[in-house]
């Protein structure tokens, strides 16, 4: 009978439906008009939006710096109302501790994929977690460079089909993917980090409250917040979206398993 | 009177960032400039301008420190020589993309490749010419003496906001190593956040409500959009050519043999100079302080007046393309140089000379 | 007026301090100056050796081949320095270790065993004022109470307590140098 009513309710005007006290869900105001480019069904989008409702959540705008990688989200300053940096490949984090270490009031973080932050800016992010700067480090891994076309990254899992493993990833030939959240965790400058995913309601949802947290934690002087979100890139996958985050789940988990890893004040 | 104080090139550098209001010094260590973090450290700035002073893990990461200070509106500078300013060249083109103020130190030694330690002017062509990818220029400083470089550090800053150009000062192993008295100039503070914003409006200070956010970036991907900004740059070099030219000359109203040299090189051909004349050889000297804008006309108009020109530097000869383009056939001119670390003495010039102009 | 030095001897021996400490004397004396170390590989444990020119007039070329003054402290330094000094100049020298003594007969020589002159005033550390003391006998070419400045300026304020320790060290070298050969 759900149905029935449902179609009775539709009767309303547009203009009614389209009341502030009749929405229960609405675009952040720190998201900007843009369209995004990135394809339908990949996790950019999502997080860009956690980001922008955290930023406006703790009131922020004013304070906050963000820093845009290589990659997909090279354009992520076309989205976020805030302050922006371009880095070159991989340099993210050298950015950000100069903007943190020179403006420490401000709430700062990179915003990477794993081209980025697992293989050309290996060094910028471990040296970054080794001092304890006081960033935020937002890590999409997708296991793919997206942008360039789906090539083999660094987290690509063993077997995996991509451009350059074009008969899926070989540890002979490739060697073995990076688990770089793990490998920081043993660092005594970083102070908190998750690893999560937004491919369900419920899954975004605690990767908000892991995001706010670790922009929480930057402005407490004990070390780098690094939030790994385990993301989808169905065009570089070859599969729908729905197909995707299946094939998340089942593979990219078992070697990226969703929770926090660390967390120095718990 | 101001003090004078013993000091290397290298620490006049530390020291002048300290006195002139620096927000942040970020680098790695490499031989022969280290001196200039050492100094830093041992001085501990923080504790009184509040500069920040930071070892990175690499050059590569110290300019990309650099591109993110100068984002935000501060002045930052680095500073390494020829094998690490060759990594520093990738986040200099980016620098230059976005526009961003900086200070960049190249201590020169002998390359290519890990080379030696010694000094040289090897980098001429990497720093002057460009040295990352696309069409840019650094603007370029070489000093000749610790004075110099103490006096440079503010100079410039002075033109890195000025234009939003990189700066870089163009050393050599001796000017860093070598102590000379320096005069220390009153101290300037550090810029306020108030006066940041007023500098730099374009800064990434936090977007408060009512501005636009501000977006540091050298990204365009339209050709057409990336053309024009191409064209604003060119406008932008052509007002510094114009405008910011700067040489010394020595005993050029009647010279008849006129010396080019830069940095020490032009210390070692004063007294080339010197020597020739108490000879009875009419021989001057043209320094250019400012490599990049190059002093073109100046050369051009010696060159009208001399027998010959001698371009005289510690490399296999990059300065003298650009002599020759000022003398542009007006005179003959001749090279000599010193490689790998060598330096050449003011005799084994004047023999060369010589051996040029026939004279022997 | 202008005067070029070597100073060469072992890392260790206070080479560099010593011509620091003698360009900050001519500081005092309102000169100018350049002191210019051998920074190659050879400072990492081997020899050490830096030109410092003291001159009323600006400096030109901080680079030279020929010197007024070497003050020597080794034998590969003697090898190498000996022919360098002008003809007339002055060759200060440490005996201790020298296995062949300066020949020249065209120069000014003068010895001074500064390890023997350290233990008088009780500390090895101010080994190098003593050799200064010596060449300064020889070449006043800055006074002694500018050296007392000079030293002021370049020893760290914590060792502030070393000058008359250092002064002493530079009398005791006034005292005691030998000249070898007067041209």
């Amino acid at each position: 009978m759900t149905g029935h009513k449902q179609m009775k309710d539709m009767s309303i005007s547009i203009e009614e439906i389209k009341k502030p006290e009749n929405r229960i869900y609405g675009k952040p105001s720190l998201l900007t008009d843009n369209v995004m480019h990135y394809c339908p069904g990949c996790s950019h989008g999502t997080v860009h939006k956690l980001v922008a409702e955290v930023i406006e959540e703790m009131g922020i705008q004013d304070k906050t710096v963000g820093i845009c990688p290589v990659g997909c989200s090279v354009f992520a300053y076309n989205y976020i109302d805030i302050d922006w940096q371009e880095a070159a490949h991989g340099r993210a984090p050298a950015l950000a501790t100069a903007t943190k270490r020179l403006c420490p009031d401000k709430y700062v973080f990179t915003y990477q994929g794993d081209g980025d932050l697992a293989s050309i800016g290996t060094a910028e992010i471990i040296h970054a977690c080794g001092r304890g700067e006081n960033i935020v480090v937002i890590f999409i891994n997708n296991g793919i460079y997206g942008m360039t076309g789906g090539q083999m990254a660094p987290t690509t899992l063993i077997g995996m089909k991509t451009s350059t493993t074009p008969y899926g990833r070989d540890p002979k030939l490739n060697g073995f993917p990076l688990v770089i959240a793990d490998m920081i965790a043993h660092l005594d400058g970083t102070a908190y980090i998750t690893r999560q995913s937004v491919h369900t309601a419920p899954a975004a949802r605690k990767a908000k409250n892991a995001i706010r947290k670790a922009f929480e934690y930057s402005q407490k002087g004990i070390g780098l917040s690094f939030v790994e979100i385990v993301s989808t890139c169905n065009s570089g996958w070859k599969l729908t979206p729905v197909d995707a985050n299946k094939w998340m789940v089942e593979n990219m988990f078992k070697k990226y398993p969703i929770g926090d890893i660390k967390d120095i004040l718990k | 009177m101001a003090e004078k104080i013993l000091m290397k090139g290298n620490e006049a550098i530390a020291i002048s960032a300290i006195r002139n209001g620096v927000d942040g010094y970020f680098g790695y260590p490499i031989t022969p400039q280290s001196e200039v973090m050492e100094t830093l450290m041992k001085e501990k700035p923080w504790e009184t301008t509040g500069m920040v002073v930071l070892q990175a893990e690499s050059e590569t990461s110290s300019i990309n420190m650099i591109y993110g200070g100068a984002s935000c509106g501060k002045k930052v500078m680095t500073s390494s020589s020829s094998p690490g300013i060759s990594l520093m060249c990738e986040g200099i083109s980016y620098i230059a993309g976005a526009e961003l103020p900086c200070v960049v130190v190249d201590v020169m030694r002998g390359g290519p490749g890990l080379g030696t330690i010694q000094p040289s002017q090897s980098d001429y062509n990497q720093i002057v010419k460009g040295g990352g990818h696309g069409d840019y220029h650094n603007i370029v400083l070489a000093p000749a003496s610790a004075q110099d470089m103490y006096d440079f550090v503010d100079w410039g800053f002075d033109l890195a906001f000025k234009y939003r150009t990189p700066v870089v000062i163009l050393a050599d192993g001796i000017i860093g190593q070598m102590m000379e008295k320096v005069e220390m100039h009153p101290m300037k503070p550090r810029r306020t956040d108030a006066e940041i914003l007023e500098a730099a409006p374009w800064a990434t200070t936090g977007k408060p409500a009512g501005r636009e956010r501000n977006i540091i970036t050298s990204l365009s991907l339209d050709a057409d959009i990336q053309e024009r900004f191409n064209r604003k740059l060119k406008g932008k070099y052509e007002i510094i050519e114009e405008n910011e030219v700067k040489f010394s000359e020595y005993m050029t109203e009647d010279a008849e043999y006129v010396f080019v040299a830069f940095g020490c090189s032009s210390r070692i051909c004063e007294a080339v100079v010197d020597e020739l004349r108490a000879e009875g050889i009419k021989a001057g000297l043209l320094r250019p302080i400012t490599l990049y804008p190059f002093p073109f006309k100046e050369i051009e108009r010696l060159s009208k007046q001399v027998k010959s020109m001698m371009s005289i530097e510690l490399n296999l000869g990059q300065m003298v393309h650009d002599v020759r383009l000022a003398v542009n056939g007006a005179c003959p001119v001749g090279f000599y140089g010193r490689q790998g670390g060598n330096i050449y003495t003011p005799e084994e010039i004047v023999s060369e000379f010589k051996k040029f102009n026939g004279l022997a | 007026m202008k005067e070029e030095i070597i100073i060469a001897g072992f890392g260790g021996q206070g080479v560099l301090s010593m011509g620091k400490i003698l360009a900050y004397s001519a500081i005092m004396q309102d000169m100018e100056v350049t002191w210019m170390p051998s920074y190659g590989p050879e400072m990492r444990g081997g020899t050490a050796n830096v030109c410092v020119i003291l001159s009323d007039r600006k400096i030109g070329s901080p680079i030279v081949t020929k010197y007024d003054t070497a003050i020597i402290l080794n034998q590969q330094s003697m090898d190498k320095f000996e022919k360098t000094v002008k003809p007339g100049g002055w060759l200060v020298y440490d005996p201790s270790g020298i296995t062949s003594h300066p020949t020249r007969t065209d120069i000014n020589i003068c010895r001074i065993n500064a390890i023997e002159g350290a233990a008088r005033v009780g500390n090895s550390k101010v080994y190098n004022m003593v050799v200064l003391g010596a060449f300064l006998k020889v070449n006043p070419i800055v006074s002694l109470e500018n050296v007392e400045k000079g030293l002021g300026k370049s020893i760290p304020a914590r060792y502030g307590s070393m000058i008359p320790l250092n002064k002493a060290a530079i009398v005791d070298g006034m005292e005691n140098v030998e000249i070898v050969n007067r041209v």
